[in-house]
């Protein structure tokens, strides 16, 4: 049992969510992601973890409502608890001072990207962070991310907060006036995709953070499984970060839609209760 | 455990026992017939997951008994990797004394009424029976009887739970709740010592409760065990990845002594052929964890699972066997075992296959799949096969199957089941540094004490083994507490 301490709203959709996990709080690093399981019947979910107190022992994760079991997490305040929490999973981010690195972060993808830009500064880097979304509230952690990072570069798609433009446009003007020697992009797959494709013109080596379906979560099933130049890997236990260029982007948005159907009756089923329950 | 031959001998002069021998003629006990196992109707079971077998009667268990020659030299024993003293319990089924059969079984094996359901007695004790090896016969239904003892003592309401040492304090950790981690701990428990087993998932049991179906092996069962091994001051922390969640150093410095290491080979080998990672391809482990652990069928579950009309399974073991007959009973109209050798050389007990031929299930042998085809939205449609034959013997002994070229077919399928096997586990290994590992990264270990090369960690079980069965790693458990009770005492002599 997981004691949830804190739940902060960003948005309708998305919340900061701090819980107690005092052996991950302790043992976690950039880059890790835990698997949740809410209750008795829950399925189980990976999910990034965002920042973690070791002192107060408990970890920060960020959700967004896609489907039943974020929407059911959202529903819980704090005080409650959540059944299962295991982790840290997954390598943690390989971190070095590369010199200046651009880390571009879409949606809640900026949530997971936090403690890599706190690890990249502390490692001696220059950070610039590109943060996007398609509107101003979609844009989170912002106070936070400008405390680790040299320069903050706003995106939003439809122009009601920082430039209008997609995040590929932000990442492009950084890196036409600045010599970037690495680059991080985490966020909806397809944001990463069109991100990494962005920094492969100009030939900087970026790592991307790919969040596929995932049962276990320790090598144990191949539910994540990906084809990372033409190889199968587990992002379980071979990631969860990868050098963007070698990822099959197309075979992982297609292996991240296996359950479309069964998700999409789930969630109107879900909404159906909650309707009668109101 | 050097001294299970001596441990089988000293019951047999008993007088209750030399009574039982003289009571009936040993060629009257001959010639009874063996017991057959009562099952649910195969058109009937295909469609629940109700336990096919139904066990045993005490009347037909009493019988089998009889048959049992209680023999000077039992050789039955030598095939059993927990070392139960095999003719002692089941001439207490003879005679009648059902909760002293179970608790004979249980001084030495941790899981009864999971070993007399999945062990392939066929290739342990009942393959060394004298039934078997002299009077060409079928040999003692050792497997029935076992099952009947721990289900008689359990649904009696009196569970027996085994004697242990008085506590010494001394904190021993195991890392894995399968078979050979509660093995391990079952044992350290009785040796007086204060015992945590981590697990990884949510629930303890490992391969037991994600891989084995409930038609096979139901999760109550275990349940039913693990509490007993709770009440045996056992304790359990889930949701705990040693290496991970904690690492071995930090458990050191919590005070554990010394480490049994049971992670398993939780790692699914795919084939590496074109298509493999559309939709609808499973590894057998993601398939039966759903089905099994995650209720994934049930609809008040929230975890989602895929249904198949035509569903593959590649490969020929039990798993292979788990995942088939699952999804028969999921809807397929069509549910095959695509194999590429032929029914000889299947690893897979034969009383599965046996059971899966029952129930409708297809068999392709030597038939391998090359190719996978897939919908426009992903989803696995059509799969390639190419036929097989049979060459020369390889290094396991059996033939070698090689393609036949030009052979290649297509056959519709909309889901499939690799079922492979599996490579160990990474977790563990790759959280230490100094361990020494195989080429095929199981954990290099003492054959004797299981100590491997980082002198307060022992390993057992499929991460030693690289793939074997619940009885095997049991054994391994077994000798890995005695190896660890005998490094800690020397540890505590020399202060």
């Amino acid at each position: 049992m997981n004691k949830i301490t804190e739940m902060e709203f960003f948005s309708e959709n998305v919340a900061k969510i701090v819980l107690e996990a005092p052996d991950i709080a302790r043992s976690r690093k950039a880059g890790h992601f835990v698997i949740i399981r809410l209750d008795e019947k829950g399925e189980r979910i990976p999910l990034t973890i965002a920042d973690g107190d070791p002192e107060k022992g408990t970890i920060t994760l960020v959700v967004q409502k896609v489907g039943v079991t974020s929407a059911k997490l959202l529903a819980k305040k704090a005080g409650e608890e959540i059944l299962d929490v295991v982790g840290p999973l997954g390598h943690a981010t390989h971190i070095e001072n590369f010199g200046t690195v651009l880390c571009a972060g879409g949606g809640v993808g900026v949530a997971p990207m936090l403690p890599i830009i706190k690890a990249l500064k502390e490692a001696g880097n220059k950070v610039i962070s590109v943060l996007a979304g398609r509107s101003k509230e979609l844009i989170i952690l912002e106070d936070e991310v400008r405390k680790h990072s040299d320069e903050v570069v706003i995106m939003t798609d439809d122009g009601s907060y920082g430039k209008k433009g997609l995040v590929t446009a932000g990442m492009e003007e950084v890196i036409q006036r600045e010599k970037i020697n690495k680059a991080f992009v985490i966020g909806p797959a397809i944001m990463m995709k069109f991100g990494s494709l962005t920094t492969k013109k100009y030939n900087i080596p970026t790592d991307v953070s790919l969040n596929t379906i995932m049962v276990d979560g320790t090598g144990m099933c191949g539910a994540c499984r990906v084809s990372i130049g033409g190889k199968t890997k587990f992002v379980c236990v071979d990631g969860p970060e990868f050098d963007a260029f070698q990822v099959n982007w197309d075979e992982m948005m297609m292996r991240m839609g296996a359950y479309k159907t069964q998700e999409h009756e789930a969630y109107e089923k879900y909404l159906k209760t909650i309707e009668t329950v109101a | 455990m050097e001294n299970i031959a001596e441990y089988i001998k000293e019951g047999r002069p008993e007088a209750w026992r030399a009574e039982l021998r003289k009571s009936m003629k040993a060629k009257e006990r001959t010639s009874l017939e063996r017991v057959k196992m009562p099952e649910q109707d195969p058109n009937v079971r295909n469609k629940n997951i109700i336990e096919v077998n139904l066990g045993v009667s005490e009347q037909m268990a009493v019988a089998e008994a009889h048959r049992c020659l209680d023999c000077p030299e039992p050789t039955c024993t030598i095939g059993c990797p927990v070392g139960i003293d095999i003719p002692k319990f089941i001439k207490k089924i003879e005679s009648k004394d059902f909760l002293g059969a179970a608790a004979t079984i249980k001084e030495t094996n941790a899981l009864p009424a999971v070993c007399g359901r999945v062990c392939p007695q066929e290739k342990q004790c009942e393959l060394s029976c004298f039934y078997t090896q002299k009077l060409k016969k079928p040999p003692i239904a050792i497997g029935h009887l076992e099952r009947f003892a721990a289900d008689y003592e359990r649904n009696s309401g009196k569970m027996n739970i085994p004697d242990v040492a008085e506590p010494n304090g001394i904190k021993v950790a195991v890392v894995g709740s399968g078979p050979s981690g509660l093995a391990a701990a079952g044992d350290l428990a009785k040796f007086g010592y204060d015992v945590t087993v981590f697990e990884a998932l949510h629930e303890i049991g490992g391969v037991l409760k994600y891989g084995i179906p409930e038609f096979r092996l139901p999760n109550d069962i275990v349940d039913v065990e693990i509490e007993n091994m709770r009440k045996m001051g056992v304790k359990f922390r889930t949701d705990f990845i040693v290496g991970k969640t904690a690492s071995f150093e930090d458990l050191r410095t919590q005070g554990y002594q010394a480490f049994f290491v049971g992670s398993g080979a939780g790692l699914p080998r795919f084939m590496n052929i074109p298509g493999e990672n559309y939709n609808g391809i499973f590894s057998s482990n993601e398939y039966l964890t759903r089905m099994n652990l995650m209720k994934a069928a049930n609809d008040d579950y929230d975890t989602p699972i895929l249904s198949g009309k035509n569903v593959a399974v590649i490969g020929g073991g039990n798993t292979a066997m788990d995942s088939v007959r699952t999804a028969k009973r999921m809807g397929a109209e069509r549910a095959m075992i695509v194999y590429r050798r032929s029914r000889e050389e299947m690893p897979a007990r034969l009383e599965e296959v046996h059971h899966a031929l029952e129930e409708g299930i297809e068999f392709m042998n030597l038939h391998n799949p090359v190719e996978y085809f897939a919908d426009e939205n992903g989803r696995v449609n059509k799969m390639r096969v190419q036929k097989m034959r049979l060459g020369e013997p390889d290094a396991s002994g059996r033939r070698r199957p090689i393609p036949i070229e030009g052979s290649e077919f297509d056959i519709d399928v909309d889901m499939v089941v690799v079922a492979v096997g599996v490579s160990p586990n990474p977790i563990v290994p790759s959280s230490l540094k100094n361990l020494k590992m195989t080429d095929w990264g199981t954990i290099v270990v003492d054959k004797e004490t299981m100590q491997s090369s980082i002198p307060d960690i022992f390993a057992g079980g499929d991460i030693v083994r690289g793939g074997a069965t619940v009885i095997l790693a049991m054994g391994d458990g077994r000798k890995a507490a005695a190896g660890i009770h005998k490094y800690i005492q020397e540890k505590v002599k020399a202060g």
